[in-house]
């Protein structure tokens, strides 16, 4: 870890601009991926701004019937929201699925959809990494890739997106909200927030330097059966394999996204008309770009099985 | 003491306090956080600088280039030790790879430098300052490929032969021939290792996270060239070990060099990351077994090879033994291949050997008795040998295995165990049952310990046996109190200090019996001085309630010390009842799964061990080492595995996050059931040990439910879904 200073900023325009300012500046919400990152050096940041005092913590109802979710709202918090848990289920339920108790007590809304890959590779910084050293090389191209990407990876990436719920953020269709150095607001559909490798693997979202993630909101409750199911090896404390987020209507309309494949929450709106039609179908279309590796062609299969197992629970 | 002779009637056989369910007396400093581990050691170093270790980037190859100017430079920096500035260095005779590596380097991650500074912070910044210039060189990283090079291992192990393998195998109508794998481990204990080194002119002291005193008191003198007289080791607790802090390892030597590079005491706790590679592990295995047997189902030739890779220098992994002893058949072979590999240097984990060992004979055990037609606890009863099958004048001294099975059979409800497989269903889960033998040799190793009598009545012990979580404070108190005639309230016991008589030490389930026989001589030998001071005829004297009796005289321990106490130093050795008789431990584990029948995740229901391993010397913190070494059978049938990276040549998942373990979630019910036994062979505890027995066959039962689940046969550890999927039933 290399050494820097910290402030607390005053408002979320004047914490953008503290980190405009600096080009190795970084906010600071919970510090759970953040600080383990800073002691490896593979983020090396010389100053902090802090954004936990900018009163970003509430959960308020959105004017449009949904909910407004402020960027610093702890995961067990939101969790744990009463509305949440009624009319956003798949939500409440992938945040649950995510790290443990104690880190979802840290662990923040923004956060959490800019957590890094759980790449081993990017964790060894005597490994050669794009994401971590552009132009470097990709060390789990070849390598250990068991956890890795089977889609929208590229030949200079092949990271996941660890998120848990991030997962749950792209089927409800959330608009992620920020605010920038000079005081400017803009929305991004959560579609458009994270970005796919290509052959700039350390840009990962449509974040600028200094923008700031103030709150993100879910449109009005889509209704239906709304499910998460996380594939793991362990019970619990272990990032996904495979991932289904899926919100399913009485007629077998629905939606789904999916976590563990893919360097962002992986879904295709078109391959939702298949729903009525079952798990194969849909799972043909979301993946027929796939690329798997050796180690992790099973997540294949293995996605459309959680996503048969995850239909038929909907169905009741 | 030679115990030379089977043990008779003793003072521990009272079991006053020997055999009662014992809460540990050192439990509340740990739950107060005031048990001291090594790198917490204010109270004796108040002012100790920090070190942290740089691991060399490459698998093989030279140290071109080292440029440490820019860390020295840092601040808070105090020194930085490298191979260059190290002067020469021996190397420990238990060490493979040195522990400072360069310019050579044999493995990822061995250590090349330490960085010395005022804060931890300013260290771990400063070594991220150290440029190195590397000449790669080829290595072998597959064990696979290097299979076909293995060699037999020079000197120690060697093949063994008993009548005609070959001839038998090819007659016997009913035949399995299959080939299993387990994967390279890490024991991923809870406390990494740990040292604080002070200097005092040319004496050293470390206070360090070690199984093994006397060990590595030796080979730190050995690697540092000094005299073993002036080294001083302290290592009263140990936060978890499973054969990684057997040996003197790169933390003691670092921080001793840095406290002398710098001029004050260091501190070294090894990161966290580079422990996979750096320290030791348990090697991977490709294990080969022939089963051949009449359509009864009597076992006639049994064969069981292991290929497995190591540094040049490094020992195989010895995962044929128990083969030998574990069922009967006229005709057996085994043997081990050892193939260089220049991966980190493979060596002991909890039951090295028979661990990974057990795993594929006991899936072949399973697999033999689906082709006989034979319930898989029948067909072992059914060549259960009561002697050495290759020595057949020399008996096991004890042996329940059958009975370990019957009890455990009941207990578990085995009847109920639908025998074709995939057709036992709970919601959404297939369910299925397996069993496995357990089976692990018992150690005798001397031991010895000083106990002193002083004038209040106390008892203190002191030897250099270690705590490694394992209960081994309280089992010796209980030991001397048993002696003794006192409560546990008047025993005081310190371990881990190299200046105490040497122990056994912590390794090989050998501990709990040498060590506390160690200390039932020393103790036997104060008794002795104490009726001898009171004139009493010492095998008349009856030591109880505090007090000395003989005859209508009794004396209170407190007054027959006196003012300067009494005290008495002696050891447990052994003749060669080990050669005379085989000593085992044995037990039966019967574990329930469930497997999710769309995603194939499987998980554990119920887990039951029946073990018999002589006496249980406090059946409370023995059924902790049984249910702890469940757990880590879960973690090696179902997730354990040292991922390697074979262009590079190093372990991947080299932290906690992707080198998984068992979490609370994954260990459901679990039962221990010891069985009723002495064993007057093993030392006058009539003890043996069980630390490494509740961990022998689990995975295979695993392994074995998950087939009775499945019907899917998966014959390389882990057992995880991505090898089940392609044959699980269609969803919905
Ligand atoms: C052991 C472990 C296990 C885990 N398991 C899981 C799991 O199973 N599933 C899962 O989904 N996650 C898991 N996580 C990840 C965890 O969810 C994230 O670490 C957490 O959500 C990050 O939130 P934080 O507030 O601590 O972020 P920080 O560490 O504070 O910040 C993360 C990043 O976001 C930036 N940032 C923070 N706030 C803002 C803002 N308002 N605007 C712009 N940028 C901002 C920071 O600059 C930083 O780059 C695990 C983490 C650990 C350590
Ligand atoms: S997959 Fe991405 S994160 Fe992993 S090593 Fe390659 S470039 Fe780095």
């Amino acid at each position: 870890m290399r050494p820097f200073t910290y402030e607390r900023a005053a408002s979320p325009a004047a914490a953008a601009a503290a980190v405009q300012r600096n080009p190795d500046a970084r906010f600071i919400a919970g510090g759970t991926n953040l600080l383990d990152l800073m002691k490896l050096e593979i983020e090396r940041p010389i100053h902090l701004v802090d954004v936990n005092g900018l009163k970003l913590d509430g959960v308020e109802p959105a004017p449009d019937g949904g909910l407004r979710i402020g960027a610093l709202v702890r995961n067990t918090d939101l969790a744990a929201d009463r509305r949440v848990r009624r009319d956003y289920a798949v939500l409440s339920r992938a945040l649950l699925a995510g790290a443990s108790g104690q880190l979802r007590n840290k662990a923040t809304t923004a956060g959490n959809l800019l957590q890094r890959t759980r790449c081993p590779y990017f964790y060894d910084t005597d490994q050669p990494c794009n994401k971590r050293r552009p132009g470097s090389g990709c060390a789990a191209i070849g390598g250990f890739s068991r956890q890795l990407a089977v889609i929208g990876a590229s030949d200079a990436c092949i990271a996941t997106h660890p998120s848990d719920m991030a997962v749950a953020m792209r089927v409800l269709d959330a608009t992620v909200e920020t605010v920038r150095p000079d005081g400017a607001t803009r929305t991004i559909p959560i579609a458009d927030f994270h970005r796919l490798p290509g052959d700039t693997p350390h840009v990962e979202t449509a974040l600028e330097h200094g923008e700031l993630i103030t709150a993100v909101t879910l449109p009005k409750p889509a209704g239906g059966a709304q499910i998460y199911r996380k594939v793991r090896d362990r019970a619990s404390y272990a990032f996904a394999l495979v991932s289904v987020a899926a919100i399913v209507q009485p007629d077998g309309s629905g939606r789904v996204a999916l976590g563990g494949v893919a360097p962002r929450p992986w879904r295709v709106e078109t391959a939702e008309a298949e729903m009525p039609q079952g798990a194969k179908a849909v799972a043909a279309k979301l993946l027929a770009e796939a690329r798997p590796t050796h180690d992790n062609a099973f997540k294949l299969p293995l996605v459309e099985r959680t996503l048969g197992a995850v239909l038929a629970e909907a169905k009741g | 003491m030679k115990f030379d002779t089977p043990a008779t009637t003793n003072p521990i056989d009272r079991l006053a306090v020997v055999g009662k369910p014992t809460p540990r007396i050192d439990g509340p400093l740990k739950t107060t956080g005031t048990a001291p581990y090594a790198y917490e050691r204010h109270d004796a170093v108040p002012d100790a600088a920090y070190g942290y270790v740089v691991g060399s980037a490459i698998a093989k190859g030279r140290i071109v280039a080292m440029d440490i100017a820019d860390a020295k430079a840092a601040p808070g920096v105090l020194a930085v030790v490298t191979a260059d500035t190290a002067g020469k260095l021996g190397k420990g005779e238990k060490n493979t790879a040195t522990l400072l590596g360069g310019p050579g380097i044999e493995h990822y991650h061995q250590a090349i430098a330490l960085v010395v500074a005022e804060s931890f912070e300013q260290a771990r910044a400063a070594a991220r300052l150290v440029r190195v210039t590397y000449d790669r060189a080829d290595g072998a990283f597959d064990l696979a490929q290097a299979r076909d090079g293995a060699t037999k291992p020079e000197g120690g192990k060697s093949d063994s032969d008993v009548g005609d393998f070959a001839g038998a195998f090819a007659a016997a109508p009913v035949r399995l021939d299959a080939t299993y794998t387990t994967p390279d481990q890490t024991h991923a204990m809870m406390e990494p290792h740990a040292t604080v080194a002070a200097w005092d002119g040319d004496r050293l002291t470390v206070w360090l996270s070690n199984q093994m005193i006397a060990w590595t008191t030796g080979d730190l003198a050995r690697t540092l060239d000094m005299p073993k007289e002036k080294v001083r080791l302290i290592s009263p607790f140990v936060g978890g070990g499973f054969g990684g802090k057997l040996f003197l390892r790169a933390d003691t030597v670092l921080a001793a060099l840095g406290a002398r590079a710098a001029g004050r005491p260091v501190k070294v706790a090894l990161q966290r990351p580079l422990m996979m590679n750096n320290t030791t592990h348990r090697p991977a295995t490709i294990q080969r077994i022939r089963i051949g047997a009449e359509r009864d189902g009597t076992i006639t030739a049994i064969a069981h090879e292991s290929w497995s890779g190591n540094l040049p220098g490094g020992d195989p992994e010895t995962a044929v033994d128990q083969t030998k002893l574990l069922y009967a058949g006229a005709n057996r072979l085994t043997a081990l291949r050892l193939a260089r590999l220049d991966l980190p240097e493979g060596n002991a984990m909890r039951a090295p050997g028979e661990a990974p060992g057990l795993m594929a004979l006991e899936i072949a055990m399973d697999e033999m008795a689906e082709k006989l037609g034979l319930d898989p606890v029948d067909f072992r009863i059914l060549n259960d040998t009561q002697v050495d099958p290759a020595q057949p004048d020399r008996p096991f001294s004890q042996r329940q295995l059958v009975e370990c099975l019957r009890r455990g059979a009941d207990r578990f409800g085995w009847a109920k165990r639908v025998p074709t497989p995939g057709r036992s269903r709970d919601g959404r889960w297939l369910t299925g049952l397996g069993v496995a033998a357990a089976f692990r040799n018992n150690l005798l190793t001397k031991s010895a310990a000083r106990v002193r009598l002083d004038k209040r009545g106390g008892v203190t012990v002191e030897t250099d046996m270690t705590d490694i979580g394992t209960g081994s404070y309280t089992i010796i108190a209980q030991t001397a109190a048993e002696m003794m005639g006192v409560g546990l309230d008047r025993v005081t016991v310190r371990l881990g200090d190299s200046s105490f008589p040497a122990s056994a030490g912590s390794g090989g389930q050998w501990g709990a019996n040498n060590s506390t026989a160690g200390v039932y001589a020393a103790c036997v030998k104060l008794r002795e001085a104490v009726a001898g001071k009171l004139g009493f005829n010492s095998a008349d004297a009856v030591f109880a309630d505090g007090e000395v009796r003989a005859g209508n005289r009794s004396v209170p321990l407190a007054q027959a010390a006196g003012d300067d106490g009494l005290a008495a130093e002696d050891g447990i050795e052994y003749g060669d009842l080990d050669k005379r008789y085989q000593q085992s431990t044995f037990g039966a584990h019967f574990v329930e799964v469930g497997v999710d029948a769309a995603t194939a995740e499987i998980r554990v229901r119920r887990m039951l061990a029946v073990c018999a391993a002589g006496r249980i010397l406090n059946p409370l913190s023995a059924r902790s080492q049984v249910i702890g070494a469940m757990t880590m059978g879960v973690g090696a049938a179902l997730m354990e595995e040292l991922a390697v990276d074979k262009r590079a040549g190093f372990f991947v998942n080299h932290d906690l996050a992707g080198y998984e373990v068992p979490v609370h979630a994954d260990i459901p019910h679990q039962e221990v059931i010891f069985l009723d036994e002495t064993d007057p062979i093993s030392s006058p505890m009539k003890a043996k040990g069980v630390g490494e027995l509740g961990l022998c066959g689990v995975g295979a039962a695993i392994a074995n439910a998950v087939y009775n689940a499945t019907g899917v046969r998966v014959r390389d550890y882990p057992v995880t879904l991505d090898k089940l999927l392609d044959r699980m039933p269609a969803v919905g």
